[in-house]
């Protein structure tokens, strides 16, 4: 397309992509249809139509719900079944809607939609409150990386368009997205039915000083989730008209590239430059994140589709082994023997999931154990692929962090990945052999033979195991100590006995000459997380910056044994994740409030009871119980005793002591 | 267009801002490669209406330099305004682009198909069997279509990717989710794709890249005085193959097409346009949706999901 030629405001106005995701009777259908009929993006046949069938019906009212729902069956049922795209336009900006059914069973639609989005919808029914739905769209949306999140309280009718009941469901939701990863959160009143604060700012909330929906879709800054520095081109196909010209057509992932720049082929791994970047329009200096080009490269070098041109000192990580989060898609669940297809970027692979680290409760967030996924189940696995992939992990980069398996004998996609990082060395794989997770020595590998590859690229293609960086590897440590390194997390309520089992188990273990450290909450807080409170954003720092110490001593071979209330389970799920399987033995010390409170060893039971200490776990703070924990104590029927060489005797079971 | 010597322009400088009508093409351009390189024989399904016409443009910009590598297929109901016909050759010849045609006639020449009784029988539902005749005989396993999921609700729903079951049949029931990027075309044999680049458009988004591309369109989308009959409250060409029945009164107008399809079934518009940009400003101004003009739409509400199950384009 030729560069802005004239002043035409159409051709000036950007567009954003975004998700709604509620339940059959939060009014999203009617959201939608309010927003298309306000801003006159509905023609007359279409109203006509539905007048009709809001008639044929016998509605009393024109039901703009019928605008969206698109195909027969759903109409029938009232239910919207499947992902249906919607557009409209306001002079401002270009509107994408991908709008998703709410349904339990309906995950696989909700993260379809919320693929592509840059933000997203999630309606609450103002009577109903925070729902355990309402949660699990959050979830999915943080899951998915949007940028923006618009909590839409609807219904605002039918609670008097009462403050209180505002205020209440920001706060609930408010605390509980502090679990999550989101980059902006956006509360808004409304009622789609009367058209309150949708479109028009609403007469009946003079309490509310904020901006309208659409005021907010037309303003909310798009592209936060491009990514800007890293040049990613996978190659689609080829374009050869004649023998003089070989051009890679490709969209650029992310990042940009210029004229004349070292660009690297993967994995080939040899370099050349940039010669021209051509379309139809004309040649280009440089192409963008997000443009369709053709590039030609200085010299001969075997590209093809399913290789990535790249620039020469940003490489994205090459291995055959990562890890991932996977959204099963399928009525036929995860099977671990089986050899699905992957597809990423460009390039097509065979994959095994060689393990489902854990199954995400999206209700609860806990996580459980699982051999396998089902339809619409989310967890974390460890993937294995034929060929290697050049990957970023999906945080940083959409583009390269995305995958999808797809089932080889239907053919149908079975589910969707993102991808978090390589597979850190498990307790397996961590013995010794070097070559974990990084097949890619073979890929990069053949760069050795090629006489123009840079060497140094190709290390930074391989860049094997991670703990590798460490100058002595843990388990040369782990050798001398005689012991594995491991993290022992002991969580429960204040007063429940976890200091005191810890300070006897590191008795034990120091006696027998573990190598081992204690860290505890009041130690931590007294020094490291002195700039930290009891509010629940405080509370997940302070658990991350624990997880992010017990992991340097853990790395040092210790056995660290860490005692923190640690009461949200997605903060004990943080500290686990930065560890190697096998790494951290959650260990539950469990003891009622009533019992806690009789012994409270710090007053601190009474100090929340004359109103002292706010936040107080048990008493005025959620406690988040593991529902899996690796080791459950019950301080009530256990003694102290009983409770340590439990301790001990897990570790010897799990060979992380000799016997 | 081809006929500009792109050697010959500057250098393109430009912002990083990316406006949707770029992104949009780029997303077409996309998925046309995604064809090219997923696909053994893929065909551009081309009915001389605008969606089609910018589809062809969108080709020869995704390969270009090079030619696009695939056919035009063009199934002729025997129905179609002399203008799009002269429209459709000239387009090919100027891209160098191999044009199939295949014909609703042979098929019911060929009793594949029955022509409805009665005056003036509409061919569109026939050519569906035509046109899955064509794939089949073709060995295509990809056609693009311009189909828009602005157009109707049930197209709200389709993939870029559609898969289509042997049957040439579309299950609305059981579509791949589409993630991302990632378009998966893999199928079993005697199945195929119909892919709709154009999915994210809307009709606005056509007339403005038409302006912005000056892409040229056959005259039946500008006004001009023709011969016509209303019927139904729809303003149809008089021709061979729509002749006025007992009791119709002929008349001539000023008319131009919205969209263009058959001539027993396109709706035309009184309009004074005479440019892309005259048509804009009607297009914006519009209360009725192109395809209100389409007397194939209004037998139910369900009209589309019907056909589509059936195969329909």
């Amino acid at each position: 397309m030729t560069a802005a030629r004239t002043a035409n405001p159409y051709l000036e106005m950007d567009l954003l992509r975004f998700s709604t995701a509620g339940s059959v009777d939060d009014g999203k259908s009617t959201l939608i249809g309010r927003l298309l009929y306000d801003t006159k993006s509905i023609f007359e046949d279409q109203l006509e139509a539905i007048e009709r069938t809001s008639k044929q019906r016998g509605e009393g009212y024109v039901n703009l719900a019928l605008l969206t729902d698109g195909l027969r069956a759903e109409r029938e049922q009232n239910i919207t079944i499947d992902v249906a795209y919607r557009y409209f336009a306001t002079p401002k900006r270009k509107f994408i809607i991908a709008d998703t059914p709410g349904h339990v069973q309906y995950t696989r639609n909700m993260v379809t939609g919320a693929s592509t989005a840059e933000l997203a919808i999630v309606l609450i029914d103002a009577r109903k409150g925070v729902q355990t739905q309402s949660k699990r769209h959050g979830f999915i949306a943080s899951l998915l990386r949007i940028p923006h999140i618009v909590i839409a309280v609807n219904k605002m009718d039918l609670v008097g368009w009462s403050e209180d009941t505002f205020d209440a469901i920001v706060a609930e939701y408010t605390e509980f997205a502090e679990k999550l990863e989101v980059g902006d959160l956006t509360f808004i009143p409304m009622s789609a039915l009367l058209g309150d604060n949708v479109v028009d700012k609403s007469t009946h909330m003079p309490w509310y000083d904020g901006g309208t929906l659409l005021h907010h879709l037309e303003t909310v800054n798009v592209g936060a989730s491009r990514n800007m520095v890293d040049f990613r081109f996978p190659v689609q196909t080829v374009v050869r008209p004649h023998q003089d010209f070989r051009g890679f057509a490709g969209r650029v992932t992310s990042g940009t590239v210029t004229v004349g720049e070292e660009i690297i082929a993967l994995p080939s791994g040899r370099t050349s430059r940039v010669k021209e970047i051509v379309t139809a329009d004309g040649a280009y200096d440089e192409a963008v994140e997000g443009e369709s080009v053709v590039v030609t490269i200085e010299d001969e070098i075997d590209i093809s589709r399913g290789d990535m041109i790249v620039r020469s000192r940003n490489l994205p990580t090459v291995t055959n082994r990562f890890d991932a989060m996977l959204c099963w898609m399928s009525a036929e669940p995860l099977d671990p023997s089986m050899r699905y297809i992957i597809l990423h970027t460009t390039r097509q692979a065979q994959a095994f999931v060689n393990e489902v680290i854990y199954r995400i409760d999206v209700d609860t967030l806990h996580r459980e154990d699982s051999p396998t996924l089902g339809l619409n189940e989310i967890g974390r696995v460890d993937i294995t692929t034929s060929q290697p992939l050049f990957w970023d992990a999906y945080a940083r980069n959409h583009g390269t962090g995305s995958f999808v398996l797809v089932h080889p004998h239907t053919n149908v996609t079975v589910a969707a990945g993102m991808i978090r990082g390589e597979v850190k060395a498990a307790p397996r794989h961590a013995a010794g052999s070097p070559a974990t997770g990084a097949a890619p020595a073979a890929a990069a590998g053949t760069s050795g033979a090629t006489p123009s590859a840079s060497p140094d690229a190709a290390q930074r293609v391989s860049p094997g195991v991670v703990w590798d960086d460490w100058n002595v590897p843990r388990p040369e440590r782990e050798a001398r100590n005689g012991h594995r390194a491991a993290v022992l997390w002991f969580t429960g309520i204040s007063g429940s006995g976890k200091s005191t089992i810890a300070r006897a188990v590191e008795r034990r273990l120091f006696a027998r000459g573990c190598s081992t450290m204690l860290l505890d909450g009041d130690q931590l807080r007294h020094g490291l997380n002195g700039d930290l409170g009891f509010a629940p954003a405080d509370r997940t720092e302070n658990i991350r910056r624990a997880g992010e110490v017990a992991r340097l001593f853990f790395e040092q071979g210790s056995l660290v044994l860490c005692t923190f209330v640690s009461p949200y389970a997605v903060d004990r799920a943080t500290v686990r994740s930065i560890l190697p399987e096998g790494g951290f033995v959650e260990i539950f010390v469990d003891c009622d409030v009533e019992t806690a409170r009789r012994r409270d060893p710090k007053g601190l039971y009474a100090k929340a009871d004359e109103g002292r200490i706010t936040n107080m776990t048990g008493v005025s703070a959620p406690y988040e119980a593991p529902s899996s924990p690796d080791l459950l104590i019950d301080t009530r029927t256990s003694s102290e005793d009983e409770a340590v060489e439990r301790v001990i005797a897990y570790l010897r079971e799990h060979r992380i002591l000799g016997t | 267009m081809p006929d500009s010597a792109p050697a010959a322009l500057p250098l393109q400088r430009h912002s990083h801002r990316r406006t949707h009508l770029r992104q949009l093409e780029s997303e077409a351009i996309y998925i046309m490669r995604e064809v090219a390189a997923q696909f053994e024989r893929p065909v551009l399904l081309f009915s001389g209406g605008k969606d089609s016409i910018v589809m062809v443009h969108l080709a020869y910009k995704a390969f270009h330099p090079a030619p696009f590598p695939f056919p035009l297929l063009h199934i002729d109901t025997g129905h179609n305004f002399r203008e799009t016909l002269d429209y459709r050759d000239w387009l090919a010849k100027k891209h160098g682009a191999e044009l199939l045609v295949r014909t609703v006639q042979a098929s019911i020449d060929a009793g594949r198909v029955q022509e409805e009784p009665g005056p003036n029988p509409s061919r569109n539902s026939l050519q569906t069997t035509t046109l899955l005749d064509a794939l089949r005989e073709l060995k295509a396993d990809a056609a693009f279509g311009g189909g828009r999921r602005d157009e109707e609700k049930a197209r709200a729903k389709e993939r870029f990717f559609s898969h289509r079951d042997v049957f040439g049949q579309w299950d609305p029931k059981n579509q791949r989710p589409e993630l991302w990027n990632l378009f998966n075309g893999r199928k079993n044999p005697g199945e195929h794709f119909r892919v709709f680049p154009l999915s994210n458009w809307t009709e606005m988004d056509v007339w403005q890249y038409i302006a912005e591309e000056q892409i040229p369109l056959p005259s039946l989308y500008f006004t001009h005085e023709r011969e016509v009959v209303v019927r139904d409250g729809v303003v149809l060409a008089v021709a061979d193959c729509n002749v006025v029945l007992p009791g119709e009164r002929s008349e001539t107008r000023r008319v131009r097409c919205r969209t263009i399809g058959d001539i027993t079934c396109t709706g035309l518009w009184e309009s004074t346009a005479t440019s892309v940009e005259d048509i804009i400003r009607e297009v914006a101004g519009a209360r009725v949706t192109e395809r209100g003009g389409r007397a194939d739409d209004r037998r139910s509400d369900a009209a589309m999901e019907d056909r589509k199950k059936q195969g329909y384009f």
